[in-house]
């Protein structure tokens, strides 16, 4: 059967993926960022997965004002690298995989949670800087991914209570899976960040740790915290937040942290990560 | 009965939510042609032309112009929509947000490098921001 063996939550700022394709990881100002993720590299060479499903969102580039889905799931067999206006990142093709893309959709949806399917789509950087921070520079990415699309640009978002159940949904769909597959789910985007008007530059070190120590200990204590916490506290686009409570809801209440870390800046952003094992 | 908005009292935030989306679509969905290569080329050559392409007010044409970010926020700009603007022009997302606080880029720049703006949290009064 499969099953989810671990959860990773990360930060997905634009500005890393560049550093990381224009060779810069080593700069002063991006060095103690990119060794937060040594450990993390090393962990993941030694506890491969066969599938990360990997929630992120899209930051207007796969999804227009035509089209605004609150929960996506890539269905497809492959998903390209997006143009986001300045050429795509020359980073590898995503595969997924869609028996289990399409047995968790039939699986979720059952559990009243309604998915949009999506069968074409490309992916941004939300999806592919945590690839990099997690595999670094690969030829081809070493797993199959499946991309899970949660709209939290356009207000209301889903709650963080409605996110959490979801991981639990998600959780029991992978364990019906008739395959012998080792599953990851990873939660990206946030920490603290604020990118709009005069309070643009927001950052809350001390939010951002209380949700990681809540995020570790009282996950559904946390889940309960109202979308204006977050915006008044972690600033306007921290309610990102809201998809690392999907990574907590597929796994255990009881988990083993194996990996904390934080650093402010990256750009404009709060950079949070956990590896949790259950 | 109107829906309780409770972010509206939160000082220099806007909050991009479905009565600003429906107001900013226009000004969007302009946004979104500037991530094809020929489009950003025809509005670079000359932006006014282009603009009037689109089903955009003066006062959003204006702020494009001017690259009034906050403004295209007032107006119902999203951020991410907007940073095809600032793409075009070859600006950071860094720049485009120092230039909505008043702040000169370098400003902006080490007030991040100094853990960025602060912010109390937990709040002493959940009315103040």
């Amino acid at each position: 059967m499969a099953r989810i063996s671990a959860g990773v939550a990360t930060s997905h700022v634009p500005a890393v993926g560049a550093a990381i394709d224009l060779g810069k990881t080593q700069d002063d100002y991006w060095k103690p960022l990119f060794q937060g993720y040594e450990y993390s590299k090393q962990w993941i060479s030694e506890n491969p997965p066969d599938v990360v499903f990997l929630v992120y969102n899209d930051h207007a580039n796969a999804f227009s004002m035509d089209l605004i889905p609150t929960f996506a799931i890539g269905c497809a067999e492959t998903f390209k690298p997006a143009d986001e206006g300045w050429g795509p990142r020359k980073v590898p093709d995503v595969s997924g995989h869609p028996e289990l893309a399409s047995h968790i959709t039939q699986s979720v949806i059952q559990d009243d949670f309604d998915l949009t399917v999506v069968n074409k789509m490309d992916v941004d950087h939300g999806l592919t800087v945590p690839l990099s921070l997690m595999f670094g520079q690969p030829q081809s990415w070493p797993c199959k991914v499946i991309p899970f699309a949660v709209n939290v640009v356009l207000y209301p978002v889903p709650s963080g209570l409605r996110c959490y159940l979801l991981g639990k949904a998600i959780r029991k769909a992978v364990d019906s899976f008739d395959r012998d597959l080792n599953v990851q789910i990873w939660g990206t985007g946030g920490m603290s960040h604020q990118l709009q008007g005069p309070r643009a530059g927001l950052i809350n070190k001390a939010f951002d740790q209380s949700f990681l120590d809540q995020l570790i200990e009282q996950p559904q204590q946390l889940a309960e915290m109202p979308h204006l916490d977050y915006i008044r506290h972690g600033g306007s686009e921290g309610i990102e937040l809201v998809m690392w409570l999907i990574m907590r809801g597929a796994l255990d209440q009881n988990v083993q942290v194996k990996h904390r870390f934080y650093h402010v800046p990256a750009s404009n952003t709060a950079v949070g990560h956990l590896i949790l094992e259950h | 009965m109107s829906i309780d908005k409770p972010y509206e009292g939160i000082a220099g935030t806007t909050i991009f939510d479905h009565d600003m989306a429906r107001q900013g679509y226009h000004l969007n969905q302009f946004c979104m042609s500037l991530m094809k290569s020929d489009n950003r080329e025809r509005f670079k050559a000359d932006q006014k032309a282009y603009l009037d392409q689109w089903s955009l007010t003066e006062d959003q044409k204006q702020a494009v112009l001017a690259r009034d970010y906050n403004q295209l926020i007032s107006l119902g700009g999203n951020i991410y929509f907007l940073a095809k603007i600032f793409s075009t022009d070859g600006l950071s997302f860094q720049y485009a947000a120092s230039t909505m606080t008043g702040m000169s880029e370098q400003e902006y720049k080490t007030m991040m490098l100094n853990g960025g703006r602060q912010s109390e949290y937990p709040f002493p009064d959940e009315k103040g921001v």
